[in-house]
């Protein structure tokens, strides 16, 4: 039997077509290589810059916050406690921006051929995971130089992990939508980056906030799950109530963000 | 028909007109007019406008297409038919109505969607494969057949934004040319690249179509439609005029084009709704006879003139314009263009006229059709082929053709230098 495909208005608008999605694995795949492949072309220096970047924000930051203005770092070398943090806030950046971005700059596929468009903003979040993976090296190596970390609590980095790529795949769906229909969320995005930075535990330990006022840090999903990665690297206790309720908030912006998309994505050829 | 592969019925699109400036609303404007929005209900009752402000593209539009049909879908531009298709492609969806295809459906609004001006050939057909729905296995086994049509075999590994473009359009080509789908959508893809590679294109897309797949196949050119195609549906103002024969759909097609309008010699746009794009926009059309003025009827043997103004947006290079006349029957009478006036000049942006003249003592009497296109030749296309009007060539009874009042069939009546001799006496 032939394979059957009905259009009708709204068929795309009720599920997540999770079938479908898998369906399409491929184009998923070979999209997020491409992102790979041309970010880096034509620059000199290459992959290394997923090296680069955060380093020079990590001597930055060293500098400002841990020498002059001495905020103080869970009794950790400041070096090592903001990379551990800069890990996966740069991950995740990185992947609202470009993934904000990525279904306007793609007009021309989205009014010429059908794919489930979800795929769009995925790929190019996607993509940022392999600098993370590189920049993850650069971790183990301030570790073994400062003496830190290396523990069980190792373990629970693939958890965590997940939480910032459901996080940022969320938050990404949500404003590449928002961005085919309202253009200022371009301008808007990266003010709302910069600013959810210090409204992270990035350059700053969660301890620095009053503990009966520490729930209301943790309902940024970020908060609770770039603490875990301190956690993790730095073997810390681990704070499950923070952890438990970002990783909830996480979970929520996720499906909160697919649900957006799926809900208007029929419109995208319209008025992209 | 209970072995239709393509099934659709009561198929209705709208759209909201101005969808331009919807689509530039900024969330602020969106703010203001979410606020706004009761205090305009009291001033007009509500869906007062709603009418007004928008269109049916497509209009309660059914048909079948049999297994192995291959079915032409023709009309005047705005007529729907590239609503149509990219519903079927499931770009956009339908505002009412429903579509069934039984199948594998491969759609080609486009060559070349997707490729990446930085990758290299190869790279750029594994990636424009995947996004036409190949898997990777399935390139990799037509890899060498998509090459080989192409013929870009030394630039493989070149990224494509060195490529000419010539060699752009044939290595997107091949990649779609290989898609092997039971249901084919195309779009006026072929009319690009030179004219070569579109004679090998137009023969791809025969051995596609005599292989028992079901295509859908939209083009302003007949011939290929007729060449190409066993039916046709006739697109007008959103619904289906007639579907038949390819033959007769296609005689209904020209009659109907030309039988529009009282034509007075003059066609002007409003620059909004032009034909035409983001670069240039068609202003108006005019034909001015040596005797006659502006007219839209000519003595065989007067001279005439056509003057096309246009508002250009954009720097163009090697840009040109196209007139063809065609005949009652759809047989294309001539075709010329600017090109070699025009050469190679970049042309900076403000309002232009090309304007050609028709010597007298050269059209039959007839009725022609004029068509009008503009573009980059291999690259874009910058105004879409547009059945401006038609006009008449009279003999008035003057005996002003070679003919004198007699009318005999043929697309030119020249007037030619006839020499009679008496070369012996006997």
């Amino acid at each position: 039997m032939a394979r059957l495909t009905i259009i009708e208005p709204d068929s795309s608008a009720s599920t997540w077509q999770l079938r479908e999605l898998w369906a399409y694995r491929e184009l998923l795949w070979v999209l997020t290589l491409r992102d790979i492949k041309v970010r880096y072309k034509q620059t000199a220096l290459g992959i290394l810059w997923a090296v680069i970047q955060p380093v020079l924000a990590m001597g930055l930051f060293s500098v400002i916050f841990g020498q002059l203005a001495k905020i103080p770092s869970d009794g950790h070398p400041y070096p090592v406690f903001v990379y551990a943090a800069l890990l996966p806030w740069t991950f995740f950046a990185n992947a609202v921006s470009n993934s904000s971005n990525s279904l306007v700059g793609s007009a021309q596929l989205v009014s010429k051929v059908y794919f489930p468009r979800l795929i769009i903003p995925l790929s190019s979040a996607g993509a940022g995971l392999i600098d993370f993976a590189i920049s993850a090296v650069i971790l183990l190596l301030l570790m073994l130089y400062y003496g830190v970390g290396w523990g069980l609590h190792l373990l629970a980095a693939p958890l965590l992990v997940l939480g910032v790529v459901l996080t940022a795949l969320g938050i990404g769906t949500l404003l590449s939508a928002l961005n085919v229909a309202y253009r200022d969320f371009r301008y808007v995005v990266p003010f709302l980056i910069q600013l959810w930075m210090y409204a992270t535990p990035v350059v700053y330990p969660a301890s620095l906030i009053p503990e009966h006022w520490r729930w209301a840090l943790y309902l940024n999903p970020m908060a609770g799950l770039i603490e875990g990665f301190r956690s993790a690297f730095l073997n810390q206790p681990f704070d499950p109530l923070g952890l438990s309720l970002s990783l909830g908030v996480a979970a929520a912006a996720f499906v909160g963000g697919v649900r957006y998309f799926k809900k208007v994505e029929r419109r995208f050829a319209d008025i992209i | 028909m209970s072995d239709a592969v393509i099934r659709v019925e009561g198929l209705a699109k709208h759209y909201a007109i101005g969808a331009h400036k919807q689509q530039r609303e900024t969330f602020r404007e969106m703010l203001t007019r979410q606020l706004t929005t009761p205090l305009r209900r009291m001033h007009s009752p509500p869906g007062a406008n709603a009418a007004a402000h928008s269109i049916w593209a497509l209009r309660d539009v059914s048909f079948q297409v049999g297994q192995g049909e291959v079915v032409g879908i023709i009309g005047r531009n705005g007529a729907g038919k590239s609503t149509l298709l990219k519903i079927l492609s499931r770009i956009t969806e339908p505002t009412a109505g429903r579509v069934e295809l039984r199948g594998r459906v491969a759609s080609l609004l486009e060559v070349g969607t997707g490729f990446h001006s930085e990758l290299t050939g190869r790279e750029n057909i594994f990636l424009n494969g995947a996004i036409l729905g190949m898997s990777r296995r399935e390139i990799a086994l037509k890899f060498d057949a998509i090459v080989a049509f192409a013929e870009v075999e030394r630039f493989l590994d070149t990224p494509v934004k060195h490529y000419s473009s010539g060699m752009y359009v044939r290595l997107a080509f091949a990649v779609a040319a290989h898609l092997e789908p039971e249901i084919l959508v195309v779009d006026e893809v072929l009319a690009v690249g030179d004219a070569q590679f579109q004679r090998k294109c137009l023969g791809r897309m025969e051995s596609v179509a005599r292989s028992g797949r079901t295509v859908l196949f939209v083009s302003h050119n007949m011939g290929a439609v007729r060449g190409l195609c066993s039916s046709a549906i006739l697109l007008d103002a959103g619904s289906i005029a007639m579907q038949g024969t390819v033959d007769d759909t296609i005689a209904a097609y020209l009659t109907d084009v030309f039988a529009a309008d009282a034509d007075t010699g003059c066609w002007q746009w409003a620059e909004a709704d032009a034909p035409g794009g983001n670069e240039v926009r068609l202003l108006s059309v005019t034909l001015e006879g040596e005797r006659s003025g502006i007219s839209s009827g000519f003595a065989p043997d007067e001279r005439f003139s056509l003057c096309l103004t246009y508002r250009q947006t954009k720097r163009l290079t090697s840009m040109r314009f196209v007139v063809q006349l065609l005949m009652p029957t759809g047989e294309i009478a001539f075709t010329s263009t600017d090109q070699t006036t025009r050469g190679q000049h970049v042309f900076e942006p403000g309002t232009y006229n090309t304007r050609v003249t028709v010597p007298g003592g050269l059209l039959n009497t007839s009725r022609y059709l004029l068509r009008v296109w503009a573009g980059v030749p291999g690259i874009q296309r910058l105004v879409e082929p547009i059945e401006v009007g038609a006009f008449d060539v009279i003999d008035a009874g003057n005996q002003n053709s070679c003919f004198g009042n007699e009318h005999w069939p043929g697309v030119v009546c020249p007037m030619l230098d006839w020499t009679v001799t008496r070369s012996s006496s006997n």
